[in-house]
């Protein structure tokens, strides 16, 4: 073992460094994970807990229509919400990747960021604003003859939340893909345009393919968390666009049954990851059987 | 052309609320909707006489400058590790640390919740959203610390030892003045995530509430909005004024290690 | 010369890879010693272990007859010039310089003096306030010697220090590390995968393959008496015979296919004479081509131009000889008068086997 011993030195400097915040995280993430999921097994009995181990929680949660509605709906809205967001980016990425002089890039990038920082709540309330009947979508659409009713498709319901969220995460899917396409080799580009591919097939045949991890990776960090939001489907959802979070905000602080709300966020949370996954898995296949 | 076009719609729809927010917060009537009324200044005023926004202010403040510097922290060490020699799992560990990062709040807000409440039996307060707040911005510390160390020579620091520093001072007299911008900028990003932050202090705020709980309040009354309003407004320019100044310490720190800019934080 | 650092039975793992393997040395006082190999052979390893930057697995360091076990790298005698300089870009040409004084007693005025004195050493009198980002690749070379030399080392390591510049420049600064050197009397340790530069700059040499030293020797030496083939075609090019050889007391009869029979003394097998089957060395200078009305005192051997490369002062020919498979390669210089062959051309080479050195195969 002295043989390794220079090595080691240096492993246990690194090691002692991460394990700092590493603990940090096993503490503050792990372990209340792990309550959690100990919860989810237990039962609220009034104002005590139940720990005997029990499935009623799943049991209740996957039979009772509200929730498992609630969940499908809360999936629908974060899928539609994925798709709108990563749609609209892909666009911003490649204009700033491929339009842009190098030196306008970061100026671009700080621009998209900016309002992402910006107080959310706030943010959320103003979409309610400009959405709303008497919004200034509305009055500006009807000050300019465009329509004579104002719409209402656009708030209070599950649109509204789509709109909200897709502004939110906006730069959550806009960074990984300009990241993915930055580092395509603008030969490649050409040497694809030399073989005899048109302008466009040269994108679906290789930009598309190059910058498919970024858009992987945007899919999953705007789909994940999106679930957890209960915010904008509070504020601009109306009673149809309410979304599972808010059900387990109102089992936690309203109606005081944390096992049952513990049950209902574990089941949102291993729904994301299994799409997820699944999704990772497709494109992995889908991916690797057109590139051979 | 075109793509110009969309680029341009695109950021008026990122920027819309924003612009709005003066819009109304200056706007002499309770109502937020077109037409406007007049010019009035009324709601600043207002937000100067509220002694409940005083106590959410000074308290969001608190948390958001504990938080920031308690992450930075941890994202030194991370980072600084990051550059230091591998060992197997080390890529798992720092998965490990980064998930807060993809996981929905709400979750970290729950499990925090039932540990501190019902397992611990103890109250909540600042303290714990101090801790939550800095789990969820340790990822964008150790994000934002890993470009600064890895911009770095590993062999500057060697330099500095075999000039007859030691290893502390190496590091103090070379790494850190090379990575304090991207401290600077780590500590200015973490504050506004916890300025910010609703979700998880909403779960578990104690007695006083922090700000953005207490502008969650304020939503329930319409005659408070135009206030809501001049409040979002001071916020806005003041993280635009903070982000700024995190990316002009960005690049400066970039061009300390002689390179050329290569894109945002993350 | 006295032993100045004494490696002897150095070890070092990374992992389970053996980057080290057993190197004894003895490197000098006041000479300019080079590492020279073929890239990841281990030469960066073995000059930071000198330096303290890596712990050997097992085996022994002195340098000035101290034992370096348990002295850390900021306490050795040695300074070092980073292969990527490590020039501090945060402070400006003469904090750089002057960064190992910090810890000095002496006043400041005479820390200034001092900077100044090593930057006017190195070429760059003049250059104390410039912010170190704003410098040359060149220049940055010279302010990483002038902050090593400072301190008035035992021993400047340097790792491929010029690997980083064009040839005029490189050339140019070879010149100046030799002067250097002789100017301050530093024991330098130079490692460089170039084998001209370590020719040209070196006292002695030590060839290193996969953690082995290969040879140790001065420049001379080396080039004339490989001990090993590998050493051999690592430096200068070399032509390759089998032969087969059969000793005779101090000499040894040699059949050398392609070439014919000779007579040579043990001296020119210096890694041992190696019985029976053996590789016969000669250089592509030491044979030569014999033009119209040219003869040679020695032998000849016919055979016919296979290749031509024309270098303007010289031209290399690659020529078949029966009897051995692969083409002699021979380098002439062209003097006034000679022709240049052309391919499918007689030619007569003349070998001399004083030339040739004697390998095991
Ligand atoms: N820190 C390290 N960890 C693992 N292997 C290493 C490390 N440093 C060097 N090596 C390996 O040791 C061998 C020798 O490296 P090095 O001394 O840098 O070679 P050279 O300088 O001769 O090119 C190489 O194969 C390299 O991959
Ligand atoms: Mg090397």
């Amino acid at each position: 073992m002295a043989q390794r011993f220079g090595v080691t030195r240096e492993v246990r400097r690194s090691v002692a460094l991460i394990s700092v915040p590493f603990l940090y995280a096993i503490l503050l993430l792990a372990l209340p994970l792990g309550a959690i999921v100990l919860f989810s097994f237990w039962t609220q009995d009034f104002l005590t807990i139940d720990t005997s181990f029990t499935l009623a929680n799943y049991r209740e949660a996957l039979t009772q229509p509200i929730y498992t509605q609630l969940i499908l709906r809360s999936l629908a809205i974060s899928a539609t919400v994925t798709v709108a967001t990563v749609v609209l980016a892909f666009p911003i990425a490649y204009f700033v990747s491929f339009h842009l002089p190098p030196h306008r890039k970061s100026l671009w990038l700080f621009l998209i960021t900016i309002p992402f920082w910006t107080s959310y709540l706030i943010r959320v309330f103003l979409w309610k604003v400009i959405l709303g009947y008497n919004g200034v979508l509305n009055t500006s659409l009807t000050g300019l003859g465009l329509i004579d009713e104002p719409l209402t498709f656009i708030l209070y319901n599950a649109n509204a939340v789509v709109i909200t969220l897709a502004h939110a995460f906006a730069p959550f899917a806009i960074l990984p893909i300009f990241v993915a396409l930055e580092k395509i080799d603008r030969s490649l580009l050409e040497a694809s345009r030399d073989l005899g591919e048109s302008r466009s097939t040269t994108f679906f045949r290789v930009t598309l393919p190059l910058a498919m991890p970024g858009v992987v990776a945007a899919v999953l960090i705007v789909f994940i968390p999106t679930i957890g939001d209960y915010v904008t489907p509070r504020l601009v959802g109306g009673p149809d666009g309410l979304m599972i979070a808010n059900m387990i905000q109102t089992q936690f602080l309203r109606l005081n049954n944390a096992p049952l709300g513990a049950a209902l966020a574990l089941i949102a949370m291993v729904c994301v990851t299994v799409i997820a996954l699944g999704f990772v898995w497709l494109n992995r296949r889908w991916l690797g059987g057109d590139g051979k | 052309m075109s793509l110009r076009l969309y680029a341009i719609a695109y950021l008026v729809f990122l920027y819309a609320p924003i612009l709005l927010l003066p819009v109304f917060a200056f706007n002499d009537g309770t109502i937020i909707a077109f037409p406007l009324q007049g010019f009035t200044t009324e709601w600043f005023g207002e937000l100067g006489r509220t002694a409940a926004l005083h106590d959410a202010v000074q308290a969001s403040l608190f948390i958001a400058v504990l938080s920031a510097i308690l992450a930075t922290c941890l994202g030194l060490c991370a980072a600084r590790a990051g550059t230091m020699a591998s060992f197997p799992g080390k890529r798992g560990v720092m998965g490990f640390i980064m998930l807060p990062l993809v996981l929905p709040e709400i979750i970290v807000a729950v499990s925090l919740l039932v540990v501190v409440v019902q397992v611990l039996d103890l109250g909540l307060s600042n303290w714990t959203i101090i801790l939550a707040h800095t789990l969820i911005c340790t990822p964008f510390c150790i994000a934002i610390l890993n470009g600064a160390f890895a911009n770095l020579d590993p062999s500057m620091e060697e330099a500095a030892i075999d000039l007859g520093e030691t290893r502390w001072g190496a590091f103090r007299l070379i790494t850190l003045p090379l990575v304090t911008p991207g401290i600077v900028s780590s500590l200015l990003i973490s504050f506004t995530i916890s300025l910010d932050e609703f979700i998880i202090a909403f779960f578990l705020s104690g007695n006083t509430p922090t700000m953005p709980v207490y502008i969650w309040g304020l939503l329930r009354f319409p005659e408070k909005l135009p206030v809501v309003m001049a409040l979002g407004t001071i916020l806005v320019a003041l993280s635009i004024l903070l982000l700024t100044i995190a990316e002009f310490y960005r690049r400066r720190g970039l061009a300390r290690a002689g390179l050329r800019d290569t894109g945002g934080f993350l | 010369m006295t032993d100045l650092i004494t490696l002897s039975g150095v070890h070092k793992y990374y992992g389970d890879y053996h980057a080290l393997r057993g190197i004894d040395l003895t490197i000098r006082q006041g000479e300019f010693f080079s590492l020279l190999g073929p890239s990841g052979c281990g030469k960066t390893t073995l000059l930071r272990t000198i330096a303290g930057f890596e712990d050997a697995s097992s085996g022994s360091l002195t340098i000035d007859g101290r034992d370096m076990k348990r002295v850390e790298a900021h306490h050795r005698p040695t300074n070092m010039v980073f292969q990527s300089y490590a020039i501090f870009p945060h402070l400006s040409v003469a904090e750089n310089v002057g960064f190992g004084l910090r810890r000095d007693k002496r006043a400041r005025a005479d820390k200034a003096r001092a900077v100044g004195e090593a930057l006017e050493m190195v070429g760059l009198a003049g250059y104390g306030n410039r912010r170190a980002n704003a410098l040359s690749g060149g220049q940055r070379q010279r302010v990483a010697l002038a902050r090593a030399l400072i301190l008035e080392p035992k021993v400047l390591l340097l790792d491929e220090p010029l690997s980083a510049l064009d040839k005029k420049m490189r050339e140019q600064m070879q010149v100046e590390l030799m002067r250097l050197q002789r100017e301050v009397g530093i024991t330098f340790i130079l490692v460089t995968h170039d084998q001209e530069e370590a020719l040209v700059m070196s006292d002695r040499i030590a060839v290193m393959f996969e953690g082995e030293i290969g040879q140790l020797d001065d420049p001379e030496t080396l080039y004339r008496r490989p001990v090993s083939r590998r050493v051999a075609a690592f430096i200068g090019m070399m032509n390759f015979l089998d032969a087969t050889i059969a000793p005779a007391g101090a000499r040894v009869a040699l059949d050398v296919a392609g070439l014919g029979r000779c007579e040579v003394p043990a001296s020119q097998a210096p890694g041992g004479v190696p019985a029976g089957a053996a590789t016969v060395g000669i250089r592509p200078e030491t044979l030569a081509i014999l033009f119209e009305g040219e003869s040679a005192p020695g032998r000849v051997v016919d055979g016919v131009v296979d290749e031509v490369v024309y270098y303007g002062d010289m031209t290399y020919y690659d020529v078949r000889i029966p009897g051995h498979d692969a083409p002699l390669n021979i380098s002439m210089k062209n003097l006034i008068g000679r022709p240049v062959l052309e391919v499918g051309a007689p030619a007569r080479v003349a070998w001399d086997e004083r030339a040739l050195v004697l390998l095991a195969r």
